[in-house]
């Protein structure tokens, strides 16, 4: 029916340029060339990583994801303090009496304040007592409120009620209607539970800030869990069922301070740190978070000078993969001379080798790229519910390719300069 | 004008004592358009030598070779390569197929620096050897009367005016290479090639009409540079 094809369909005549000989010769030293490409790839993947990774965090642990300007808290480190209100890490330095709280709350600099009581935790997810203003007023970025998922709602500030972060929500399992008890402490102690049980009424939007690991509660509920002692006045107190806490007794962790102006911050820091005895102000956050990294520089440096080292090695490998096949290549070239190949020719089909295995290579190592970051992402977000972005924008994703190509091109000289040299005449015979 | 011309060419090596030894020297050889001639010399009278200096893969000491009208002992190395990919195809008594292609592509290969690859060319000159059938076989997966079929092939895949045969039978027994040799005379003449060859081989030499001696016109390959049991009993 339809027109037999001829028998012998005639094969495909290479035109026989650098690049078919290239992979030709790649495919003849497959493994050498498979083990350089690995070691760009994970070089290449792990220059990225550092720099992108790094210039990340800065960004996030710096930049906008706080939302508050500044935090009050107790005397001491200003860094401690941001790492435990803010971040929700390291231990809380201490106690401030509430009328601290109600004098900033008054004060014409500040536009907002919210309070923090901190004290429990379940499974290790803190458990923080504040107000309802967090969830009404408070923006973390611009235009974005803290929000509550369909199904669920606000806390009642007069029962156990409390609102779940999304990765809290996530990890524990916790929904709409769960129960749970809280735990003692800010570790996760099994033998400190607290007979208290709170009903979630609420999970929140994701927001890919460090709220997300956090459970929230009516701060008067951190005040009556039972076996919590107030210090706020000069004798301690306990608050009985039903009984309405005086003010004078009433402690906070930390004030969330929102503030009208950087001025107005300049002097309640003057005011507070300098003047003040009793409490500190870790003011600009940004700049505090900006101090710790400064500080953790060298760290990243020799990060960075790891990463590079790595590359430096890769491009060896690169040169000793392709050094070690010249000698054994030696007759191959003395036969394409022979054809008429020119020394140039010889030379260039190595640099460019050297090249596309370093070009491959690279390429690969934006994939471990994906695959580190996508790892580490998972840890930081674990650790501090911020989210790295796996396509974050940085100058390193094409510069560390465009690197580790040149790089490889230079490796490929010296192995060139062997193949450019070999002697036809010498090499055309085998040498028995 | 001759297709090949040579006149007073000279080559000396340094021996391994350091000691210039002349190797190559030919006053006056001539080789016509088309012509096949065979050269016979022992082991070690220079006739690799000689054809390389032809090929340009050597550089003559003095003297000059005329290829196709170009004087390759004028040119430099990278001149040398291109009148060689152009107008000169080699056999080599190892064949010296790249292991790594297939019997397609090294005939390809035989095209790539002259003129450029012609699919077609190479197709049919493979047909024209008898391997059509075993175009994308790797040398290795050839037997040696099969590869040096290819290294024929690719000798011939650029047509060149001027095919150098070294010892093209010397790898294989007595059948193939008389095959091989005449595959070899007929594809030349198919192709309008002059084919030079040299061999120690007399049987193979017995197939030649014009059969040169290469003590006949290689002044060096006389007597004196040749190893003790090949020189009889030398000059008293
Ligand atoms: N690169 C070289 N250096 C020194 N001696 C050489 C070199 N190449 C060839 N010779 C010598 O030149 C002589 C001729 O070699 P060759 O042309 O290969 O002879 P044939 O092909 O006739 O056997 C031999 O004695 C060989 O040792
Ligand atoms: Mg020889």
């Amino acid at each position: 029916m339809s027109a037999t094809p001829s028998i012998y369909s005639s094969p495909h005549v290479p035109r026989c340029g650098i690049g078919f000989m290239m992979m030709r010769s790649m495919r003849q030293h497959a493994l050498s060339s498979i083990i350089a490409i690995v070691c760009v790839a994970l070089a290449t993947g792990l220059t990225i990583s550092v720099v992108s990774i790094n210039a990340q965090a800065y960004k996030v642990f710096t930049g906008g994801q706080a939302g508050f300007d500044a935090v009050l808290g107790a005397r001491g480190s200003q860094l401690q303090l941001v790492l435990n209100a803010v971040f929700h890490l390291e231990t809380s330095p201490g106690n401030i009496p509430w009328s601290l709280y109600q004098a900033v709350k008054k004060d014409p600099r500040v536009e907002l304040a919210v309070p923090y009581a901190l004290g429990d935790n379940y499974n290790g997810f803190r458990i923080v007592g504040t107000t309802e203003e967090l969830f009404t007023k408070f923006e973390f970025e611009k235009g974005r409120k803290f929000a509550i998922a369909p199904g669920g709602r606000m806390f009642d500030t007069t029962r156990r009620e409390a609102v779940i972060g999304s990765f809290v929500s996530r990890q524990t399992g916790l929904k709409v209607g769960s129960n749970f008890n809280p735990f003692h402490g800010l570790n996760f102690d099994p033998k400190a539970k607290h007979d208290e049980v709170y009903v979630v009424t609420g999970v929140m939007e994701p927001s890919n800030t460090p709220s997300d690991r956090v459970i929230w509660i009516p701060i008067e509920g951190v005040y009556r869990m039972e076996g919590h002692v107030l210090r706020g006045a000069d004798k301690e107190f306990k608050p009985a069922a039903g009984e309405e806490i005086p003010d004078e007794h009433k402690e906070v962790s930390a004030v969330m301070l929102k503030l009208r102006s950087p001025q107005g911050g300049f002097s309640l820091e003057q005011m507070i740190n300098k003047q003040g005895k009793v409490a500190t102000l870790a003011f600009p956050i940004g700049r505090t978070m900006a101090d710790l990294f400064d500080k953790m520089g060298w760290v990243n440096r020799i990060l960075g000078l790891v990463a590079y080292l790595v590359a430096v090695v890769a491009a060896g490998t690169i040169l000793a993969s392709i050094y070690n096949t010249i000698n054994e290549r030696r007759r191959e070239f003395a036969i394409l001379r022979a054809l008429g190949a020119r020394r140039r020719r010889v030379f260039t089909a190595i640099v460019a080798e050297a090249s596309t295995i370093a070009a491959i290579g690279a390429a690969a190592g934006l994939l471990v790229y994906l695959g580190i970051l996508g790892v580490a992402a998972k840890i930081v977000q674990a650790q501090t519910g911020v989210v790295l972005d796996l396509m974050f924008p940085h100058q390193i994703l094409y510069l560390a390719p465009l690197g580790m190509i040149a790089l490889g091109a230079l490796a490929g000289i010296v192995p060139a300069i062997k193949a450019y040299g070999t002697d036809v005449a010498e090499n055309i015979s085998p040498t028995s | 004008m001759p297709l090949l011309e040579i006149n007073n060419l000279t080559k000396s090596f340094a021996a391994p004592s350091g000691e210039k030894t002349l190797i190559v020297d030919v006053p006056s050889f001539s080789l016509e358009e088309g012509a096949q001639v065979a050269l016979e010399g022992a082991s070690g009278s220079g006739k690799t030598t000689f054809l390389n200096l032809i090929a340009g893969i050597l550089q003559a000491d003095g003297g000059t070779i005329r290829v196709a009208g170009q004087e390759m002992t004028a040119l430099a190395e990278p001149g040398r390569d291109r009148l060689r990919a152009a107008t000169i195809g080699y056999v080599f008594q190892t064949f010296n197929l790249l292991q790594g292609y297939t019997a397609l592509e090294n005939v390809a290969l035989g095209m790539a620096f002259g003129r450029g690859v012609d699919g077609p060319h190479a197709l049919a000159l493979l047909q024209r050897v008898g391997l059509n059938e075993r175009m994308t076989y790797r040398p290795r997966q050839l037997s040696v009367g099969q590869q040096q079929r290819v290294a024929v092939a690719r000798a011939l895949a650029n047509r060149p005016r001027l095919v150098l045969a070294d010892e093209p039978t010397g790898n294989l027994d007595r059948h193939h290479a008389r095959e091989a040799l005449k595959l070899i005379r007929e594809v030349c003449r198919e192709n309008g090639a002059a084919l030079l060859l040299v061999s120690h081989d007399h049987e193979i030499l017995g197939q030649f009409e014009d059969v040169h001696k290469i003590s006949e016109f290689n002044r060096a390959a006389a007597l004196e540079n040749l190893p003790a049991e090949q020189k009889g009993e030398g000059p008293k």
